[in-house]
């Protein structure tokens, strides 16, 4: 029972830091909480179901599904980064030096079109995954790791590796750390900044796509609202972490996933959700640097 | 060079309209109905970037009085009166429907200039407001159901426990700035909502309080729609008086102080918490009237009347009205009441408006409709 429960909440918390990725790496370098980076998830999702229905209906499906599968995967990366590079170009950008606050609503904005656009072309009701997968999995201990589980974990583990790879060893991720150091001394020493910034969006909406087609495909159910639960769950896991911190993203997220699991089936399920909301208020209130953060001064 | 720059002009929009029609291309279906959808939906785009552009052409040369907005709200009291009286007979002219409206219409108003104080006034991004609004409206409800307290009774209570639900959660939530505090006030609206879902014993959960009785004012029943039409009213102008006589108080003077600059009022002496303090409890304050006034109305309270989507809905309107501005705020609540009414069919396509409005009004006209820029004490 404890083990499942393990296992389900890294399953979920692997997903989580997946989001949370993108939100910690935008916020580090714009001190801008990307409201719309949840539906950017939920779009992946929503993608995700869409494209394998239409592999399905062509026939690439039943000739290979891994292919099909893989096809879904970089297809949705694509279209989802276009979206969080258009949001960044129309939403954010003329706002770079606007007060703090219109950022925040003109993401709200976003976040509230986006929501209405996919319940408008796709429908209010559930949209149901094809399962693909069946019911195999893995049994130990008296608990079971499911196929997909697993396949999430992993998936989750390695896109993680390679983002920390790219961010600690390629020039682009030098200069993404140097931006998020000191925008001006950055543009100082020769980097585009714009460019940096637009990167930064494309591979955080590319993380939240794998995330959505990877969250659409587990719980086989996808909705045009689970962007704001999602965004507000990745954002407290990339909070508990530390904000702007990438390693810090990823275990927020796999924490959360875990707290939320063990409280889901030790305290109470019924309060599944709140568990997020208060660990975010606590936070924030307590430690609001996160759990791996550097607390930072104040400039005037 | 100049046909270069021509080539440009064309060129542009067809390629920006070419990237927007991808963007869309999977949600309008990957068929031959999509396809057709999409390729509508570029040649709407090329048309109007193309109209856009040789538009913004020439508004460069005209000069566009934007002040022209703020102009339109009358400062003489005079024009104010003249106002008021339309919306004093209403009731005795228009249909139940429209009263209906109207009565609705006002209890967002007292919301939003509740929250216009703590937005507009002192500049802290609250997104959890409707958790106010909740309390009120539930205090009252549970009163009324379980001890039989009438309107006039459960009101100070409401008006008591939302103003200490302010001031509580604003204890902790000011040692934070900008967007953590607007994260922190959206996760206690979240928690507020959930408890009051989750709590079946004490809320009767998802199901709400029905059966909660309407107000009555010395053997006057006020749950007759154009009686409480006057109720709703008279609350409306008392919030209207107050939060302006307060605005131009030292209180407000302070808030509008911190708003534009927190280093420099706190090194003018102004004591920037307990300010923020007030402010938060005093906003709260109107949205426990306005949550009152929301349970007697609707003789009925759930969960679902307090989602996220409601505190983003008032702070649409304090914005679209302009942050800081009475009237603006007033005007942005009828707005974004009335217009969905009026515009029934495009009932669908209202959040989709709304969102984008949102984006296109922070792009461009950041103080609103009605705001001025900058300070505007006195005004």
């Amino acid at each position: 029972m404890f083990l499942q429960q393990i296992i389900n909440g890294l399953t979920l918390g692997s997903v989580y830091a997946l989001i949370a990725l993108g939100y910690t790496m935008v916020y580090g370098i714009l001190e801008l909480i990307n409201f719309a980076h949840g539906e950017i998830y939920m779009l992946g999702a929503y993608l995700g179901i869409i494209l394998l229905g239409f592999f399905t209906a062509i026939g690439l499906t039943s000739y290979s599904l891994t292919l099909s599968i893989i096809l879904t995967l970089v297809l949705t990366v694509i279209f989802c980064s276009s979206y969080g590079f258009t949001i960044e170009k129309l939403a954010y950008k003329p706002l770079r030096k606007a007060p703090r606050l219109s950022p925040l609503i003109s993401a709200i904005g976003v976040s509230i079109f986006l929501q209405n656009y996919v319940m408008l072309t796709q429908g209010a009701t559930d949209k149901v995954f094809p399962q693909l997968f069946g019911d195999r999995g893995i049994d130990f201990l008296s608990s079971r790791i499911s196929l997909l589980q697993a396949a999430i974990i992993v998936a989750a583990a390695a896109v993680m590796l390679v983002l920390h790879a790219f961010v600690s060893r390629t020039r682009m991720g030098k200069a993404i750390r140097a931006v998020a150091q000191d925008k001006t001394m950055a543009s100082l020493v020769g980097i585009n900044i714009d460019v940096v910034i637009s990167v930064t969006f494309i591979i955080g909406s590319g993380l939240a796509a794998i995330a959505g087609v990877m969250v659409a495909m587990y719980y086989g159910l996808v909705n045009y609202f689970i962007g704001y639960t999602a965004g507000i769950k990745a954002f407290t896991a990339a909070v508990l972490g530390g904000i702007g911190s990438i390693p810090g993203a990823m275990f927020g997220g796999i924490l959360l996933g875990l707290i939320e699991g063990l409280g889901a089936s030790y305290i109470s399920s019924e309060y599944k959700d709140a568990y997020a909301f208060i660990i975010l208020v606590i936070i924030l209130l307590l430690k609001p640097e996160g759990l791996l953060g550097k607390a930072s001064e104040e400039k005037i | 060079m100049s046909r270069q720059a021509g080539g440009r002009r064309l060129l542009t929009p067809v390629v920006v309209s070419l990237w927007f029609a991808f963007l869309f291309l999977p949600f309008a279906g990957l068929d031959a109905g999509g396809i057709r959808a999409a390729a509508v939906l570029f040649a709407v785009f090329v048309a109007a970037l193309v109209l856009w552009r040789s538009l913004s052409g020439i508004a460069a040369k005209v000069k566009v009085p934007t002040a022209a907005f703020s102009r339109l709200v009358p400062s003489d009291s005079r024009y104010l009166v003249l106002l008021l009286i339309p919306v004093l007979i209403l009731p005795h002219v228009a249909e139940t429907y429209v009263v209906d409206v109207a009565v609705i219409c006002g209890i967002y108003i007292i919301l939003a200039l509740g929250l216009n104080v703590v937005v507009g006034f002192a500049g802290l991004l609250n997104l959890g407001f409707v958790a106010f609004y909740a309390i009120g409206a539930y205090t009252y409800a549970l009163l009324n159901t379980k001890i039989g307290l009438g309107f006039w009774q459960a009101l100070p209570f409401s008006l008591v426990f939302t103003t200490l639900a302010g001031f509580l959660l604003a204890v902790p939530a000011l040692r934070l700035k900008g967007d953590y505090l607007a994260l922190v006030t959206l996760g206690f609206g979240e928690i507020v909502r959930l408890v009051l879902n989750n709590w079946d014993r004490l809320t009767r959960g998802p199901n709400g309080i029905s059966g909660i009785a309407a107000p009555e004012l010395s053997g006057v029943p006020l749950g007759k729609l154009s009686n409480y039409y006057y109720l709703v009213l008279c609350c409306a102008l008392i919030a209207v008086f107050i939060i302006s006589r307060v605005k131009s108080s030292m209180i407000g003077r302070a808030w509008l102080a911190i708003r534009e600059d927190e280093i420099a009022s706190s090194a003018m002496g102004i004591n920037t918490v307990r300010y923020k303090l007030y402010a938060c409890a005093f906003g709260a304050f109107w949205a426990g009237l306005a949550g009152c006034l929301f349970a007697a109305k609707m003789q009925f309270v759930s969960p679902e009347s307090f989602t996220f989507m409601e505190s983003v809905l008032i702070l649409c309107m304090v914005i679209i009205g302009g942050l800081g501005s009475i009237p603006g705020v007033i005007v942005g609540a009828m707005v974004l009441v009335f217009l969905p009414e009026v515009l029934r069919e495009a009932q669908l396509y209202r959040m989709l408006a709304l969102g984008s409005g949102l984006v296109f009004l922070m792009v461009f006209r950041p103080q609103g409709l009605f705001g001025g820029k900058g300070v505007s004490v006195g005004g």
